[in-house]
């Protein structure tokens, strides 16, 4: 793809995206639930994020200004290579700052600096299905939905506490919406389902190899599955941040010698930047100049 | 409480079936079934292996299509033909008003789940949210069917034959389910073994007031459990009647074969 | 003091630029001609219009020289460029009875009208490694004979004639687009063919393999394979008849089934069909063998739980972009959920040990 006039804004024909968008829109009228849709095949591999990928191009205005994470961080190889996709077939400003962006498109994390109304998120979802490792039949697992079947998700949650004195799941914790529609909120670490809820954001999940698109609108409930006597409770390591002192951000643990001796430090760059710019520092960090 | 057959007959079946009938190609499954099941009434089917018992158990339980007849069940809104239900709207009845005991527990259990894990599902199904609730229940269950309470954290896989049955059954019967379809619930397991399966399902009936199908070849079965008996050959439901009457007075030449065979084992 | 990974942006440039120097290779070495593959890597070729479902030798072999001969790649590259095509309209249904032959076997009848032709076949060459070819020299010229003109009608029609096999349903109902409509199970049988025509070839020969070896036996005979043109006709509203626009080469097999009968179907044989692009005789076989096995239901046979017969599981993973995109996207970091594993893990490990102290 190197004659970019030969493509379309944003790479999809406008009767991809407005197929897209109805998809989207009837996500954002039924929370949680999946909505199947004709995904394309995008010049990128399925699995590294063609479904946020089309989200995001059927999203996408000229004016919008774009931040895409990958791990919380912007500089990750896959983040940087959706990014470029994009200021390629559609020209768009792009951004690091959470709070300058209109869409944010992300991979296993929620940015930790609070999103605002008129902000949307993409996630790129790998299996939407929550129910798929107990039951690997989707014609099964639709009826499932269509039900309310969900007893086989809170077996699963009792075989944790009863083998392990409480909830084994750490990402990709499975969430009710709004009463009705279990959903996968992607991998991202439960510490980050909280952040789910009543967020003011729309949310938008694509998964493009299961050809699926769901949706948050903003606001929304969204309960993490548990049991009354063993409460979720969201978790990080135990620590700081190492470069800006943040207590109570999402930690990246980097292992830096072969000691033993290691480090904990923001998964979301951005957010851990701007606390150094303005002038927190961590054990193990270096005062930054202000920006 | 009267019991007695005559009382229940004054209420409103719970199922009834009409002219029910299933072919697998030109050969007959079942044909031409007719019965009222009334509410605490319990059901024999007997019948050799090929007779079309357990065709008819599939068909009523909604795991088989009928190709003619109706199947009516008394629905907490009302009668309903289950044959004609969308399959959404059978599957909340499998998992609410029903329950559906197989030959082999495998079929029945969730074998990579802990005993407690499989009692309590059906619990969880409807709404239970208490672990430690649902950890109680599961244990008073097992306890009914006598499985010993240290052994609720460990799979069925570890289970003997007789113990996967029983934990089976108290799977099934947690919710109270208001009609149960056995499938040749002693099938498989050592006489001795039987015995105790059996004792134990006399108690449960008679306690929870069961309504139930058994479908079962052993006559020691039904003349335990069942209040009345259908005797099915090539598909066809030869002889019915109350249980005692029919084992006791035989009219077709088939039941007393069958009846004649048993007294001499 | 650590600062965090940078340089995403710098190491993707480079690793592009790296890839691009070793797909040339040597640059003593000639340099390998788009023509050079499409004419003598035909096969190839052919694989990746098929599974690309694009009919392009060209863009085909262009793809195959970019993806440097990994015809996985070479598929996604070309499936890549046909999502963004437009539209412009239907073929007329292609008529395979009017096929243009270079080769045309049926296992079930000797001769036939038409006839059996050989074609370029490897079929009954012997698997000796040629060392001729790897000096170059000129090819001497194979024997020719002239083409015949004769109708070469297919085996199943003739079959037909008698009852013996099953007539397939005719409609006029528009068939549904794969690449259009999200694939929803249970499906119907236009939908399943596609699928398989441009699922991998590797995944479905295995599956057709499977069956006969007896997970979902069918009795498959081939009752005839043939591969030639066909012309493409398109009908333009403006002028209310159909112009031909062009020919595609074709490969089809239609099996010729044991079928004991139904309650509603005397015994008679049924079929399973196959219709790839280009020469591509495994697929076609192939896919005829997996496409009867499908057919369990609507011919009211035994589900005996082979792979094969299960449509959920054949289809939801024939396709090779998918299997392959989601297969090798577990090499991209997953630092945060492995993060969350590693701190349950601990804790689940704390907690146990401090339980065994306690009950020491």
């Amino acid at each position: 793809m190197t004659d970019q006039s030969a493509y379309n804004f944003a790479y999809l024909d406008e009767q991809t995206k407005r197929m897209i968008r109805r998809a989207i829109l009837k996500g954002v009228a039924i929370p949680g639930y999946q909505v199947p849709f004709a995904s394309r095949e995008m010049p990128m591999p399925y699995g590294w994020g063609t479904g946020g990928v089309q989200v995001t191009a059927a999203c996408l205005v000229p004016e919008d200004r774009l931040k895409v994470i990958d791990q919380g961080a912007d500089d990750t190889t896959n983040a940087v290579s959706i990014r470029r996709f994009f200021q390629r077939t559609a020209g768009v400003a792009v951004t690091e700052a959470t709070e300058e962006a209109t869409v944010i498109q992300t991979r296993h994390r929620i940015p930790e600096t609070p999103l605002t109304e008129g902000q949307i998120l993409v996630y790129q979802v790998p299996i939407p299905e929550p129910l798929r490792f107990l039951e690997p039949r989707e014609t099964e697992t639709r009826k499932m939905h269509e039900l309310e079947d969900y007893g086989l998700m809170h077996v699963k949650l009792y075989e944790d506490i009863s083998r392990h004195g409480q909830i084994a799941t750490a990402y990709d914790y499975p969430v009710k919406v709004e009463g009705r529609y279990v959903m996968d909120p992607s991998p991202i670490p439960k510490f980050d389902n909280p952040k789910l809820v009543g967020n003011a954001a729309i949310q938008l999940f694509g998964a493009g190899r299961e050809q699926r698109i769901y949706a948050l609108p903003p606001y929304s409930e969204a309960i993490s599955l548990d049991f009354e006597d063993y409460p979720f409770a969201a978790s990080k390591a135990d620590h700081a941040c190492d470069l800006c002192a943040a207590p109570d951000s999402y930690l990246d643990e980097v292992i830096t010698d072969d000691q033993g001796s290691r480090m904990f430090v923001c998964s979301d760059t951005d957010f851990c930047a701007s606390r150094r710019k303005a002038g927190h520092v961590g054990p193990m960090g270096t005062p930054m100049a202000g920006g | 409480m009267d019991t007695s057959i005559w009382a229940k007959m004054k209420t409103q079946p719970l199922l009834s079936v009409r002219d029910l009938s299933k072919f697998y190609g030109g050969r007959i499954g079942c044909a031409d079934v007719n019965f009222d099941l009334f509410p605490g009434e319990v059901l024999g089917i007997v019948g050799e292996s090929g007779s079309g018992k357990s065709t008819l158990l599939s068909c009523l339980a909604g795991h088989l299509a009928p190709d003619r007849g109706e199947v009516i069940f008394a629905t907490t809104e009302g009668p309903r033909d289950t044959v004609l239900m969308a399959e959404a709207a059978r599957r909340r009845l499998a998992r609410t008003d029903w329950a559906y005991v197989h030959q082999n527990p495998r079929d029945g259990l969730r074998m990579g789940v802990s005993a407690g894990g499989n009692v309590g599902e059906r619990l969880m199904a409807v709404g239970a949210r208490h672990y430690g609730q649902i950890r109680e229940a599961a244990v008073d269950w097992l306890g009914r069917v006598e499985i010993a309470a240290d052994r609720v954290d460990d799979r069925p896989n570890a289970f003997s034959g007789g113990m996967q049955q029983r934990l089976q059954i108290a799977r099934n019967l947690v919710t109270g389910p208001r009609l149960v379809f056995m499938d040749e619930p002693t099938g498989g397991l050592d006489v001795s073994v039987q015995a105790r399966l059996l004792d134990l399902l006399r108690g449960l009936v008679r306690e929870m007031g069961l309504s139930a199908i058994i479908v079962t070849h052993d006559l020691a079965v039904v003349r335990l459990l069942a209040d009345r008996l259908m005797v099915m050959k090539g598909g066809y439901v030869v002889e019915q009647g109350l249980t005692d009457q029919v084992l006791d007075d035989p009219q077709h030449e088939y039941t007393q074969l069958l009846v004649s065979s048993v007294l001499q084992v | 003091m650590y600062v965090a990974v940078k340089g995403g942006e710098k190491a993707i440039d480079a690793a592009h630029a790296w890839l691009a120097e070793e797909r040339r290779g040597d640059p003593s070495v000639a340099e390998l001609s788009v023509a050079q593959i499409r004419q003598q890597l035909a096969l190839a070729v052919n694989r990746v219009m098929a599974e690309g479902s694009l009919y392009d030798p060209d863009l085909a072999a262009l793809a195959i020289k970019q993806a440097r001969g990994d015809l996985i790649e070479a598929i996604f590259l070309i499936r890549a460029y046909r999502t963004t095509l437009p539209r412009l309209g239907a073929s007329a249904p292609l008529e395979t009875a009017q096929m243009a032959i270079t080769r045309r076997i049926s296992a079930t009848f000797k001769d036939l009208p038409g006839g059996q032709i050989l074609g370029p076949t490897f079929d009954y060459t012997h698997r000796l490694l040629d060392f001729k070819l790897a000096a170059e020299g000129e090819v001497p010229a194979a024997p020719t004979a002239p083409a015949s003109l004769d109708a070469v009608p297919h085996v199943t029609a003739m079959l037909n004639r008698d009852g013996l096999i099953q007539t397939e349903a005719e409609g006029n109902a528009t068939p549904p687009d794969l690449t259009r409509e999200p694939m929803e199970i249970p499906t119907t049988r236009p939908l399943r063919l596609q699928a398989i025509t441009r699922g991998d070839e590797g995944f479905i020969l295995s599956m057709a393999y499977s069956t006969q070896r007896g997970y979902g036996r069918t009795h498959a005979f081939v009752g005839e394979l043939r591969i030639g043109t066909v012309a493409v006709e398109m009908e333009i509203p403006e002028l209310g008849f159909s112009v031909e626009i062009g020919e595609v080469e074709l490969t089809e097999c239609e099996t010729v089934n044991q079928f004991k009968g139904s309650k509603t179907e005397p015994p008679q044989f049924t079929r399973g069909y196959g219709l790839v692009f280009g020469q591509t005789e495994r697929k076609a076989i192939a896919m005829s063998l997996v496409d009867r096995a499908l057919r369990w239901k609507e011919l009211g046979e035994d589900n005996t739980g082979a792979p094969a017969q299960d449509e959920e599981f054949v289809l939801m993973h024939a396709d090779n972009i998918q299997a392959t995109g989601f297969l090798e996207h577990i090499k991209l970091p997953h630092y945060v959920d492995f993060q969350a594993e590693l701190e349950l893990v601990r804790k689940l490990r704390r907690e146990a040990l401090a339980h065994g102290e306690a009950a020491e």
